[in-house]
């Protein structure tokens, strides 16, 4: 035993953990940065300001690596559904007893400090589906395997939807990215990616251009891409159905933003397509964060000497905007360190996985990178202008225990079975 | 098959990474809107006093005093007794409200101007019980003091920017309520009189609550105070200047020929600078603008007359250098069609500046103007006008002579593209033009360039561009500008018989007797400037002494008359102030300080006033300005 847990010291990937040390270490800075108040000389270790919290819950976290270090690997694999089954539990209290926090009915609270269940039905998620996908009796080119995945998916998102947690929910999305590397048919990804392409054209330009624009794009796939002995009656028929769910696609974005989502959401969509509509109103989020990274030029304003961060410009700084204190404070250079970071991190766990030798290990591999890549790509694309106001957390930069334990336990049970990597027969 | 698909997930992550760096670096570097959007640092201006201005001896004229502005913020206002409040401010419980209704209005949670400029005794009354009225602050400011009521127009006045400024800046210096020059010196030295304004930064909250000293003040920029001005102008003379033109219009200008200093510039009617420096400026300002003798109007530097006989100083001098006429060349009256004044026989250019003989002058011109080998007389007339023009031109005439003042008038000097141009090339020639013999016709002056005539005269050739500042700071020199010498060409000898000419113009000529100051050997030139409409404008240069000449000197009286009546006396008074420190002839200046020329003064009934104020004589509006307009041909000269 002893040795084996000398084995797992040396086979972790401490360049993640590097990573993982540099992202949170930033993050309680930044958060210190975002909180403090020139006036007061706020201290960092204080536990009653959040700098001082976020302190406590790294240091609970280091807690959590040794233990997760120390359970053994199969833990995860064999117990996943009851940990699934221990998820759902918690999301189905939540919606009885929930504490109403900001609209949002998700939190649990235990004293002073509240549990998210959402964030920890990540992980539960990603162990059930990647348990389930890489059974040797499953393939996901077949509909009835696929409708299980499906279903391991939507359970937790209606729940999470039903306690008022949209953006929690979206995450779940990013399983897409997993079962693509598991086979579901490329087809399910491309629909994915059409679509969104159509929703975002449609918000910019009216349902006649775009079905103009297809139409033409049609013809000239009909006549120049499809090999002349295709060019039958059947390509033509399938070609016309093809355009027209993308046309009803199209239309149905406006009726689905004016009649199906709430205000708030219609609104956030609005302020990205519009960014100057509103600034003192429902654009103000948008452009006070705007303000805050542009303003930080190329080097930054200084540590502790940003101006828009502090002083309740930009709200939620210290959790779902903290990139804007890195912007303001440390630059281009600091919010430039920051996305390579990310991106170092994402792609050493693809990299990771891809020499699992189990597929479980590999597919949960995929289901880390792609829950880290979609906070990325939303977190910090809604400080910039660039996506919609969604309030899902910056993983291991933003303030918060429920993330930073969550993020800390899904990132580590991977790298507790990639260290064990070496001592697993393959099962592929 | 699958294995490849990472190669898609990298792909994705690469991509949305490059994509958001992009983004940042657009956001950060390239594109600066969003940092000046920033609302957490306000920056704070320190401005510096405006630099002090002073007269030759080292008397101050203008000068800085301290004045407080009062700024009230409403929400933070709690007023238990709005009467008590009312009655320390001196204001009735209407204004109080509504300017209380502007204030919020404005924003409720920053602080608006409530009340401006209050004295340094009125706001020690209010500074204890202010304590009292949570809300209200204050801030230091200050205004110009002037120590005497003159020079309105030369100093200029100083107001806040306005839109337009502010839009047409260069470098974008001044902000939004920053004060300006806005005319005279205040306005040509503006940039050494303001200073640098320094910046303090200083962070806010959203709610607009200071939060302390950005980066400890690090970025912050000290004040540097203005400049003061140095000026040549003579306190004594100027104030003797102004009360002699008073009851009249016109304009005085007196300098020192050696330096080109101006000792003395005067436009009257003329105001109390002060009245621009209160917060009344704008009523001030509007009361004056409709005053019918327009006081704003500097006469001094923009004013547009005819030169009348004064410029037969000029004639003769170009008409000698060119060879026209030697200095005993003598005409007789017969042929020319304008009269003469009378008088006994003439003995040379002299003598015909003595007694300002018109036909003389005629003839003067004549030989100018078909002084050369065209035999067309068309042609003739151009080439001898334009070569007259180049003469004349030395002297300072249809351009502008830099002044540091604002605004200077050109004058029209015409050339021969001048006629082309108005009657057409070919045709025009003598007969049409020889009106400007006598200083008559298109000829347009301003008093500025007559006292430098009398100032190129009195120095036998040369001039130093006039100028009001000596000293910068402590550069105690003028501008560079102001030291170089011009020269007319026109060779000393030739001007000894012109100053000859006008030391016996005053002593037995057109200048009246009494204009002679005992013991001062003083030489001047009377005009007579044309008027279409009312009494002709009286118009005398002159300096003295003859040797050695201290002063130069024009005098402008609008509607004045013959130009020995009401304006050699002025000078004459003026001549003997500044070189004698006092005036003998106590019962002379009294007489001349209460005569009354604006009555003669004709106000086109469209600016006609019912209610225009008493108290300030009122100046007859220039009719030279409209006399541009005539054609050449139906000026009748008269005399000079």
């Amino acid at each position: 035993m002893a040795r084996n847990e000398q084995n797992i010291i040396q086979n972790l990937d401490w360049l993640t953990v590097l990573i993982y040390a540099a992202c949170v270490t930033m993050g309680l800075f930044n958060v210190y940065a975002s909180v403090y108040d020139p006036e007061e000389q706020t201290k960092l270790f204080d536990i009653s300001n959040n700098a001082g919290r976020q302190f406590m819950f790294i240091g609970t976290s280091t807690l959590i690596i040794i233990a997760i270090l120390v359970i053994d690997h199969k833990f995860w694999e064999v117990f996943a559904p009851f940990i699934y089954g221990a998820c759902i539990l918690l999301l189905l209290v939540v919606l009885v007893v929930a504490t109403d926090i900001k609209g949002s009915k998700s939190w649990i609270k235990f004293g002073s400090f509240s549990l998210q269940p959402a964030e920890f039905a990540k992980t539960g998620t990603a162990l059930l589906l990647s348990r389930y996908i890489t059974q040797p009796n499953i393939n996901l080119s077949r509909w009835k395997d696929m409708a299980w995945a499906a279903g391991l998916i939507i359970l937790p998102m209606i729940l999470i939807i039903a306690s008022k947690e949209v953006g929690c929910a979206l995450v779940f999305v990013s399983f897409l990215i997993v079962l693509y590397r598991e086979g579901i048919p490329g087809i399910y990804p491309a629909i994915v990616v059409i679509s969104i392409v159509l929703f975002i054209l449609s918000l910019f330009f009216s349902p006649l251009y775009i079905s103009l624009g297809l139409g033409v794009i049609g013809v000239l796939v009909f006549y120049f891409v499809i090999p002349r002995y295709d060019r039958n009656r059947k390509t033509a028929i399938n070609l016309v159905v093809i355009f027209g769910a993308m046309m009803l696609f199209t239309t149905s974005v406006e009726f689905l933003i004016n009649n199906v989502l709430q205000t708030h959401h219609r609104n956030r969509i609005k302020v990205l397509v519009d960014p100057k509509i509103d600034p003192t109103g429902i654009g103000w989020n948008v452009t006070q964060s705007k303000i805050a990274i542009g303003s930080g030029r190329l080097w930054g304003k200084g540590f502790l000497d940003g101006t828009q961060t502090k002083f309740n410009f930009v709200p939620e700084q210290h959790s779902d905007f903290i990139f804007c204190t890195i912007g303001e404070e440390h630059g281009f250079i600091g919010s430039a360190a920051v996305v390579l970071l990310i991106l170092g991190m994402m792609c050493r766990i693809v990299f990771l996985a891809e020499r699992q030798r189990t597929r479980f290990a590999r597919a949960y591999g995929y289901c880390v990178a792609g829950i880290l890549f979609f906070h990325f790509l939303v977190n910090v694309g809604m400080t910039i202008g660039l996506m919609v106001v969604i309030g899902i957390p910056l993983p291991f930069f933003s303030y918060g225990g429920s993330s930073m334990w969550s993020f800390t336990i899904l990132l580590f049970i991977f790298l507790k079975l990639d260290a064990q990597r070496p001592f697993t027969l393959s099962r592929t | 098959m699958s294995e490849n698909r990472k190669f898609f997930v990298y792909g994705l992550f690469v991509v949305v990474a490059i994509i958001y760096l992009s983004r940042l670096l657009y956001l950060q570097v390239l594109d600066n809107t969003y940092e000046t959007a920033s609302n957490s640092i306000k920056a704070i201006p320190d401005i510096p006093m405006r630099g002090q201005i002073y007269d030759r001896k080292g008397r101050l004229i203008v000068y800085n005093t301290l004045v407080y502005d009062i700024y009230v913020t409403p929400n933070k206002l709690k007023v238990s007794d709005t009467l008590a409040l009312c009655n320390l401010f001196s204001i009735t419980k209407s204004s109080f409200d509504s300017l209380m209704k502007a204030a919020k209005t404005y924003s409720r949670v920053k602080p608006s101007l409530f009340m401006r400029q209050l004295s340094k005794e009125d706001f020690a009354r209010i500074q204890d019980a202010m304590v009292d009225y949570p809300g209200f602050e204050y801030q230091k400011s200050s205004i110009r003091t002037y120590s005497a009521p003159v020079l309105a127009h030369a100093l200029g006045y100083v107001s806040e920017v306005s839109k337009k400024q502010l839009d047409a800046q260069e470098y974008p210096y001044y902000r939004q309520g920053d004060l300006i020059g806005q005319s005279g010196l205040e306005k040509y030295y503006e940039e050494q009189l303001r200073g640098r304004r320094g910046v303090r930064y200083v962070m806010q909250d959203v709610h607009s609550v200071a939060k302390g000293s950005w980066k400890d003040g690090e970025m912050d920029t000290i004040a540097l105070a203005g400049q003061n001005l140095y000026t040549s102008i003579d306190l004594d003379l100027q104030q003797y200047a102004d009360s002699l033109m008073q009851h009249k219009a016109g304009a005085v200008v007196a300098i020192e020929p050696s330096s080109g200093e101006v000792l003395t510039i005067t436009s009257a009617p003329t105001y109390d600078p002060a009245l621009f420096a209160t917060r009344d400026f704008s009523k001030n300002y509007a009361k004056l603008a409709l005053n019918p003798y327009r006081p704003l109007y500097n006469r001094a530097v923009m004013g547009s007359y005819r030169p009348g006989s004064t410029f037969k100083t000029v004639q003769a001098l170009v008409a000698m250098q060119m060879g026209a006429i030697t200095p005993g060349s003598v005409f007789t009256h017969a042929g020319a069609p304008m009269k003469c004044h009378g008088h006994g026989g003439l003995s040379g250019v002299h003598s015909a500046i003595q007694w300002s003989c018109n036909p003389y002058f005629y003839h003067v011109f004549k030989r100018m103007i078909y002084a050369n080998n065209e035999r067309n007389v068309f042609k003739a007339s151009s080439a001898g006008l334009q070569r007259w023009y180049e003469d004349s031109k030395k002297f300072g005439f249809g351009q502008k002579l830099g002044i540091d003042l604002p605004s200077e008038a050109k004058g029209v000097l015409p050339d021969a593209e001048y006629y082309d141009k108005r009657i057409g090339q070919n045709q025009w020639r003598f007969g049409q033009i020889y009106s400007l013999s006598i200083g008559e016709g298109e000829l347009l002056i301003t008093p500025l360039k007559l006292a430098n005539l009398a100032a190129i005269i009195a120095n036998r050739g040369w001039y130093i561009a006039p100028h009001l500042v000596k000293g910068v700071g402590k550069n105690e020199n003028p501008l560079p500008e102001f030291k170089e010498k011009h020269e007319t060409g026109v060779n000393r000898l030739y001007f000894e018989e012109v100053v000859n000419g006008m030391e016996m113009a005053v002593v037995r000529g057109t200048v009246s007797r009494g204009a002679i100051i005992p013991d001062i050997q003083m030489c001047g030139k009377t005009g007579t400037s044309q008027n279409k409409k009312g009494k002709d404008h009286s118009i005398f240069i002159a300096f003295a002494p003859k040797y050695n000449p201290k002063i130069a000197i024009a005098v402008f009286v609008e509607n004045g008359g013959f130009g020995g009546f009401a304006a050699a006396p002025v000078a004459s008074l003026l001549i003997e102030k500044y070189l004698k420190g006092h005036v003998e002839r106590k019962a002379y200046e009294q007489e001349w300080k209460n005569k009354n020329f604006l009555q003669n003064v004709i106000i086109p009934k469209s600016q006609q006033q019912p209610s225009a104020p008493k108290e300030k004589p009122a100046p007859p509006k220039p009719e030279a300005t409209i006399v541009k307009q005539d054609n050449a041909t139906t000026s009748k000269p008269i005399n000079g």
